[in-house]
């Protein structure tokens, strides 16, 4: 297959948002600036260790959490990878819960138990993010037989990466997902790389959605940076998926601004690919810009949106350094059921 | 208790437990290969195919990572589904799944994922990819209940526990058992996990065993009795977690401890329950735990080699004397 992140001409075609109402397409962006800005706190704070642990920033996928999410109305299910902030976030995750998961904090969404991989809130429909490559797929395919046992009028999306497309256990979930026409939303976030090879290096056939298509899914390929059109293709594969019309696949090129996890030196790509990307595919410059030229935006109202972000996450930061640690001695806690805890080896501890 | 059915089989009475819970709750669904004809490669859902339909005993395609995944996703969202892998062995297509999801939500979320994976285990005929005996390798993994019934009242009321509790279960059944004749309970009569069993009570020496080993061990009690050794025979029926209380209970009395698992001995429930008794009843042992287990060694296909595999009655029994002899000598 072709690589999709080389630079290519120097200049944005844009995006279009023919068809989508103006306050629509302002909340997306208010979601990806928030989004971008609890990224860019929750980097430094891992770096300078405040943050224990690594994380996988979303910086730059923005617009494909948003896009995909938008389709989805309450009662469907979303589990994602192990980049995932955008997709909490777009899901509607608490910022606080989040931010106090990272911390390793007791009011974390999993009481610190989980970390930034392991982030969920199932009343909002999020199955969880998953530290393994392409699980999170699998769990979207269980809660979407859930729905089509139940003959719920939902869907369920799992995303995974370029990656997740190079392990069996995902084309196992398609297969499943198509003979059984269950209604499963696969969202390939194609950047580029997985970890620090290059997809074309390590992705035979065509394209990852040609492979998804010889399964007998409806695939798909979608620029990943014009939030608007991954919000349309998205729109129509949970059509499709709540009409009883089965599984989709879309295939999201796109692109991670920041390294792998923080401290990735990205010495396996140049620079100059990284400032193109930047600088002509941002998804939340390429979504201000149209809104300018449509009159949807002004600069004040572009700058409250920014404010409200920043206090967001400037709160859950608070929220998170102000919050308790978890208690020691629940380590082994919570492992079974309530019924089978006390005869638990580990919970009885050490000799 | 109500009155124990008629004699049954242990496959039989595990089929007898899973139709009586999905006639009670529709939320039960099985996914496996070769179910829905078939009944399974062993008998264990014959008939539930036409009497609750394609959906809710499925034929699926031989993607173990599939379907334990679909199982969590479906648990997740209220569900509960039970996995038929037929073989236990071919849970190594899913070990992904079972270790590192399944079993790792609740502690995460506080989010119970009533999984059921149940497999045919243990060693027989048909090589060595189709006969291991893993059953320790989940006991390793903090999250899961492992249960392996002896008798059909415990295979029905086990699954039926199962199906009403909260946890994710690895329900072992071992193949050699999978005829094994008994009574089982009704409908309401449950087989709480965590707790073992005394199959034959005795004062002099303690077996604690499980699955196949412990009919071998029963018998090897009655030969021991006609010598004047009164065995203890314990079945454990879960194997996570253990019930330890009533191995040391049993000990306190006997003060000999001989540990009868068909597994490996290195890293094994043997190991566990040895260690275990180490540092908590040194004080009583009037002899060393002796722990019987297999030659380490994978499952090979020719009967006599298979036959030096799996420790027999006679070993329990020469382990008990010996145990006993040390516990006099002393």
């Amino acid at each position: 297959m072709r690589p999709h992140t080389l630079p290519g001409p120097d200049a944005d075609p844009g995006i279009g948002l023919d068809g989508v109402a103006p306050e629509r397409a302002v909340g997306w962006l208010r979601q990806m600036l928030l989004i971008r800005e609890f990224e860019t706190v929750a980097g430094p704070l891992t770096t300078s260790g405040a943050i224990p642990g690594g994380m996988h920033p979303s910086v730059g996928q923005e617009g494909v959490a948003v896009g995909v999410v938008s389709a989805l109305v309450s009662g469907d299910v979303v589990a994602a990878s192990h980049r995932s902030h955008h997709v909490a976030l777009a899901m509607g995750m608490s910022p606080r819960a989040m931010m106090a998961e990272l911390y390793g904090k007791a009011t974390g969404c999993a009481g610190g138990r989980g970390g930034h991989m392991h982030l969920a809130d199932f009343a909002a429909g999020f199955y969880g993010s998953n530290g393994i490559v392409g699980a999170g797929a699998g769990i979207a395919l269980g809660a979407a037989f859930a729905q089509s046992y139940r003959h719920e009028p939902h869907c369920s999306v799992g995303f995974f990466g370029d990656g997740g497309a190079n392990t069996g256990r995902v084309w196992e979930f398609a297969n499943l997902a198509a003979s059984w026409r269950l209604p499963l939303i696969m969202v390939c976030e194609n950047n580029g790389y997985a970890v620090e090879t290059r997809v074309d290096l390590a992705t035979a056939g065509e394209s990852i959605a040609a492979r998804a298509r010889s399964f007998g899914l409806a695939a798909t390929q979608v620029d990943g940076q014009d939030v608007a059109a991954v919000a349309t293709v998205s729109a129509q594969a949970a059509d499709r998926a709540r009409s009883g019309g089965g599984p989709s696949f879309i295939e999201a090129l796109t692109y991670r601004f920041g390294g792998h996890d923080i401290g990735d030196r990205g010495r396996y790509r140049t620079e100059e690919e990284v400032a193109w990307w930047q600088r002509y595919r941002d998804p939340i410059s390429r979504l201000c810009t149209e809104l300018r030229q449509r009159g949807w935006l002004g600069e004040q109202r572009h700058d409250e949106l920014a404010d409200e972000a920043a206090a967001l996450v400037r709160d859950a930061v608070d929220f998170a350094e102000s919050s308790p640690f978890p208690d020691p001695a629940t380590v082994a806690r919570g492992v079974l059921s309530p019924a089978l805890e006390d005869r638990s080896p580990t919970a009885r501890g050490s000799a | 208790m109500s009155e124990p059915t008629a004699r049954t089989t242990l496959s039989r009475a595990y089929r007898d437990g899973l139709a009586e819970e999905m006639a009670r709750d529709p939320d039960i669904v099985v996914l496996g290969t070769d179910l829905f004809e078939r009944g399974g490669h062993w008998a264990q859902v014959t008939g539930l195919g036409s009497q609750f339909g394609p959906d809710r005993v499925r034929n699926t395609p031989i993607s173990e990572s599939a379907l334990v995944a679909a199982g969590v996703g479906a648990a997740l969202a209220g569900l509960r589904p039970v996995v038929d892998l037929n073989f236990l062995d071919f849970a190594f297509g899913a070990m992904d799944e079972i270790v590192n999801q399944a079993a790792k939500i609740r502690y995460w979320w506080s989010r119970p994922v009533p999984l059921v994976v149940r497999g045919s285990t243990g060693f027989s005929g048909g090589g060595a990819q189709h006969s291991n005996a893993i059953e320790a390798w989940f006991c390793h993994v903090p999250g899961l209940v492992v249960v392996m019934p002896s008798t059909p009242a415990d295979a029905k009321g086990l699954i039926k526990t199962a199906l009403r509790g909260e946890d994710s279960v690895i329900f072992c059944m071992h193949k050699m058992l999978t005829g094994a004749r008994g009574t089982a309970g009704g409908p309401d009569d449950l087989v709480p996990f965590g707790r073992a069993v005394i199959r034959r009570p005795g004062q002099q020496v303690t077996v604690v065993t499980y699955g196949v080993m412990t009919g071998r061990s029963l018998a090897a009690a009655e030969r021991l009795a006609a010598d004047g050794i009164e065995a203890e025979v314990i079945d454990l029926r879960t194997l996570a977690p253990l019930d330890l209380s009533l191995i040391e209970e049993s000990v306190r009395r006997t003060r000999v401890l001989v540990v009868a698992a068909e597994d490996y001995r290195p890293v094994g429930l043997g190991s566990e329950i040895a260690a275990t008794a180490a540092e908590t009843l040194a004080d009583v042992l009037g002899a060393p735990v002796l722990r019987l287990g297999a030659p380490f060694a994978p499952v090979p296909h020719s009967p006599t080699l298979l036959g030096a595999l799996s420790p027999s009655s006679e070993d329990v029994e020469h382990a008990a004397r010996r145990a006993v002899k040390l516990a006099t000598a002393r």
